[in-house]
């Protein structure tokens, strides 16, 4: 009895300073990785998350920002023809954008997959320039060549009996420009996610579907796309964040002229918050952004984490 | 009976070769066929910067054939390299780069360690944070930090706005979660014994790091800043909201600002000055394009 | 030098109780291999005495001091991994030197350390090349140099064979025994293989499920395995397994193994399993090499039957035949010459002499 008493004693002892010591070590190695972690924390802390809820609250006050006003920036916002145009055309020139630049990269994709790989690094190299050019700075040269009295694509195609085209001039024609511009920058970066998704696909698959008789388009619908479902995916979710957010190109070329037909939400904030004083106002207008985002994100979130599981 | 057979199918396959072969020179041909195609509308408008950059406001002018020199001249390039505010926007933005590439890599790199290593509490929530707060765009945070920095220097008397070191604090927010993103994952692909046999050395977990980790990741390294060095020598709409005298701007709102005045298009100058603003990240893109693209594809590849 | 002790030590992961209290001696200069299937916790085990894993409970003691709180850096201890783990940015001579540069060794030193450790492990003219120049079998003679010049207390090794081919695996364990022959460093050595534990151990400890099933040298294990566990682990082809009946004929203690098949016990085995109850329920434990074709002359506790075979397996000095004895598959190896054929008929031999019964419930040997 006595025996096992003190048994149970020492084992107890024993247990309590493993414990201790064991979360001493826990306790330096996770405060080593906390510190390292700081930084960061701090960072999102107070220059992303605070700053989101800080948008909330400028939302519910009135123009100089003294009184609380509720939602009546809303509901202001809601009344005016100009708000309505915007979300619009942000839809439109989201949308649009993003299904011209999805489809472009599959398509200069394959034809980079396609041609003998001495030469793919050559194309995949002059096709990626326009990723790569800050958008501030290669919309100046569209904005350039789409210019009313000098532009050189009406240069062009006046030999061809056509135009001249008021490229930013003209309310529909200036919204084909800005979303040109947007495939432009961001076709290149779908064909570099492809290619890489296009290289990652065995090429016995193809080999295999193509001695059971599959021709190029079903070899395309039944490997290439089931393979690189998650890719496009995930890079259509991103892109479509990214354009839907688009300030530059928009800002550059039309200013979201002609009479606000071309403004899309980041402008419009911008014109209204930052160029008209109205900073509630603009929060409000930026805020709008927020449910697209979400869901865009949510879904991504859940591809992410899946991947993560499988890993 | 069998050289029958065999005489009836070696024409029929040789036939079936031919076509295959065939087919796959057409399909060639229409590749490059697009490919040139697509080449020439990316190239474009890089390629009609460097026209009009290289003439006269005079030839601009004139009715002539806009995709053709025909007096080519450097009076662009040497206005503007010889402008000292020209010169300022360029020196602004390459010590704005350079301390947030700085800055990004001293921020993300130890935090990609911890993150991808040192498992502690709220560590994969973290990550998943880092994740999402990337996908944070900067349009919808401009006008709170707008606000928030304006209302700092009313209440403490510094004053951050219009002064071009505050990019230095806001352009990590664009920079930094996607670094730490991709970090993670190169971080995470090294294999667990490399640590153990480090700490069985006697490294400690930074000596871990500095010693091992940064050095068998470099391609990471490089891509990370190579990003955080584009993204801020791009960035557009923070020192478009945050800056205004022309002292401190930054390379693409000085061009925009003070070349365009008025209705008076400068084209010749701001070409170039469009052209210069986009030869740094060009070049890097020139000697580490495999890098660029390594970065470019982690983010959403890596998981 | 010195001698590890492990003491009732316990690892729990959550809910998994992954090593079950292990009480383990090993003296200085000891080679020992803890062997065993995958999961067994014989690499957990390595790792709790490296230092890489906390220990949930007991105690590990190197040299007589108790490390359980030392961090792996201060234990004094090397390690080679299965991938080997070297630091592909460094040339073999800096991942060898790793360790000593971090604690600040004098160059002179480093450097006649590396160069004794090149020579030992004859790669003198490979330490300015990168790991990735390297073959498998080179890269695991820098793993084993990088263990060498720390000049430990302890080697640990984990699976460091695993990942060469089988030729290259049977050059580097006659290299490892060399090695440790030259050293005389206490090793701990995990391995899957039983090939490799009984070749390189001066001890080996089988583990499964968590716990020791037997300590001993290699011919101890072989010749008196503890458990059924161990009986089967160890040797290959494994030892047969036949199910069978003790019984008294003619004041005589026999042994049944079928309805037809019934043989004397020799006097020694007779005696000590006279105790065993009549009705348990046993299995005979006969390694392959004591079934053989039988001789024409009789030898005592050797006693022959007739079978047909399934399956013959010439493997060149021998054969190994397969029949069937009351739903168990047996292996038997025979000389070339004895005429065993596929599904043929043939008389055996017993070697009764090297016999093994175990309980069939509890898996003990008796």
């Amino acid at each position: 009895m006595a025996d096992v008493a003190l048994q149970s004693n020492r084992a107890a002892a024993q247990a309590a300073r493993k414990r201790s010591s064991l979360h001493k070590m826990l306790r330096r190695k996770s405060t080593v990785a906390f510190l390292m972690t700081l930084p960061l924390i701090l960072l999102i802390a107070t220059l992303v998350i605070y700053p989101a809820f800080y948008a909330l609250h400028l939302a519910t006050l009135n123009k100089s920002m003294q009184r609380f006003v509720g939602l009546s920036n809303f509901e202001f916002l809601f009344k005016r023809e100009t708000f309505w145009l915007v979300v619009k055309q942000s839809c439109i020139f989201a949308i649009t954008a993003v299904i011209f630049k999805a489809l472009l990269g599959f398509i200069i994709a394959h034809f980079v997959h396609n041609i003998p790989a001495k030469g793919q690094r050559k194309w995949r190299g002059m096709l990626l320039v326009p990723w790569v050019i800050p958008p501030a700075m290669s919309t100046l040269a569209w904005l350039w060549l789409f210019d009313p009295s000098y532009s050189a694509f009406n240069y062009t195609l006046a030999f061809f009996g056509i135009g001249p085209i008021s490229w930013t001039g003209d309310a529909n024609w200036a919204r084909f420009s800005v979303i040109l511009v947007n495939i432009w920058v961001g076709a290149p970066f779908f064909m570099i996610m492809y290619l890489a998704a296009l290289k990652s696909v065995p090429e016995q698959l193809y080999e295999a579907a193509a001695i059971d008789g599959a021709n190029w388009w079903q070899r395309i619908w039944y490997v290439t796309l089931p393979m690189m479902r998650n890719i496009i995916a995930i890079t259509t979710l991103f892109s479509l964040i990214v354009t839907f957010a688009n300030f530059d190109i928009v800002r550059i070329l039309t200013a979201g002229g002609p009479l606000d037909h071309t403004h899309i939400f980041a402008t419009w904030a911008f014109r209204i918050g930052i160029e008209g004083s109205d900073i509630p106002l603009g929060a409000s207008v930026s805020l709008f952004m927020v449910p697209i985002l979400a869901v865009a994100a949510i879904f991504i979130l859940r591809d992410v984490n899946k991947r993560g599981n499988e890993a | 009976m069998t050289t029958v057979t065999i005489d009836k199918t070696a024409p029929t396959r040789k036939v079936k070769y031919g076509s295959m072969s065939r087919d796959r020179t057409w399909a060639l041909r229409w590749s490059y066929f697009f490919l040139a195609i697509f080449a020439i509308f990316s190239l474009t408008p890089p390629i009609y910067m460097l026209i009009t950059s290289l003439k006269s406001s005079a030839e601009i002018s004139a009715a002539t054939n806009p995709w053709w020199v025909f007096h080519p001249t450097l009076e662009n390039y040497v206005g503007l390299l010889t402008s000292n505010q020209f010169l300022r926007f360029f020196w602004n933005s390459a010590i704005v780069s350079i301390f947030v590439v700085t800055i990004t890599m001293l921020i993300s790199v130890p935090a990609a360690f911890a993150l991808a290593r040192m498992r502690f509490w709220g560590s994969t929530v973290l990550a998943t944070g880092v994740f999402l707060t990337y996908l944070i765009p900067e349009t919808l945070l401009f006008i709170p930090l707008f606000k928030m920095f304006a209302v700092i220097g009313d209440w403490s008397g510094i004053q951050l706005i219009n002064r071009w070191y505050v990019l230095l604090i806001l352009y990590p927010t664009l920079t930094v979660p996607f670094c730490t993103w991709i970090m993670i994952g190169y971080f995470a692909s090294i294999p667990k014994e490399l640590d153990e046999a480090a700490i069985i050395d006697g490294a400690s977990w930074f000596q871990t790091l500095t010693r091992i980790f940064i050095p068998v990741a470099f391609p990471g390294i490089i891509a990370a800043t190579i990003f955080a060095f584009t993204v801020s020598w791009a960035q557009f709409l923070y020192p478009l909201v945050f800056t205004t005298s022309t002292d401190q701007l930054v390379m693409p709102v000085g061009i925009i600002t003070t070349l365009i005045k008025g209705d008076v298009f400068n084209w010749g100058q701001i070409m170039t000055g469009a052209l210069l603003g986009a030869a740094p990240p060009l070049i890097i893109y020139a000697f580490l394009m495999d890098y660029y693209i390594a970065g470019l594809t982690a983010g959403a590849t890596k998981g | 030098m010195a001698d590890v002790t492990l003491r009732k030590v316990v690892k729990r992961y959550d809910e998994v109780e992954a090593v079950r209290g292990i009480d383990l001696d090993i003296a200085d200069h000891e080679f020992v291999v803890l062997v065993g299937p995958s999961g067994c916790g014989k690499s957990t085990t390595l790792r709790m005495i490296a230092g890489l894993e906390n220990i949930t409970d007991g105690d590990i003691m190197i040299g007589g001091d108790v490390v359980n709180d030392v961090p792996p850096k201060d234990r004094d201890i090397a390690m080679v991994f299965q991938n080997y783990a070297l630091y592909p940015h460094m040339t073999v001579a800096e991942n060898m030197s790793f360790g000593l540069r971090l604690k600040r060794y004098p160059k002179a030193e480093i450097k006649t350390r590396i160069d004794e450790a090149a020579r030992m492990l004859d790669i003198v003219e490979l330490v300015d090349r990168k790991p990735k120049q390297l073959s498998g079998g080179q890269r695991q003679r820098v793993a084993m140099g990088r263990a060498i010049v720390r000049n430990p207390k302890v080697f640990l090794f984990d699976e460091p064979l695993s990942n060469l081919d089988a030729k290259l695996r049977v050059q580097m364990r006659i290299e490892i025994k060399k090695v440790h022959q030259k050293v005389r460093t206490t090793t701990v050595y995990v391995t899957h293989d039983q090939v490799e534990a009984m070749t390189l151990a001066d001890r080996v400890v089988v583990m499964n499920h968590g716990r020791i099933e037997q300590i001993g040298t290699p011919n101890e294990l072989y010749h008196k395995p503890a458990t059924k566990f161990v009986a089967s682990f160890i040797g290959s082809p494994a030892m047969n397994f036949i199910p069978c009946r003790l019984e008294d004929l003619a004041g005589k203690l026999h042994i049944r193994l079928t309805d037809r098949v019934v043989f004397p016990l020799p006097p020694a085995r007779a005696a000590r399993y006279q105790g065993v109850p009549r009705t348990d329920k046993l299995v005979l434990g006969l390694r392959p090499e004591h079934i053989t074709e039988a001789k024409p002359h009789s030898e005592p506790g050797v006693e022959t039957f007739d079978t047909v075979l399934d399956v013959t397996e010439p493997m060149g000095m021998e054969t190994l035949i397969y029949f069937t004895l009351e739903g168990a598959q047996v292996c038997g190896r025979v000389n070339p010459n004895a005429g065993a054929r596929d599904g043929g008929p043939l008389r055996l031999a017993v070697d009764l002499n090297n016999m093994h019964l175990l309980n069939e419930v509890t898996g003990v040997v008796l």
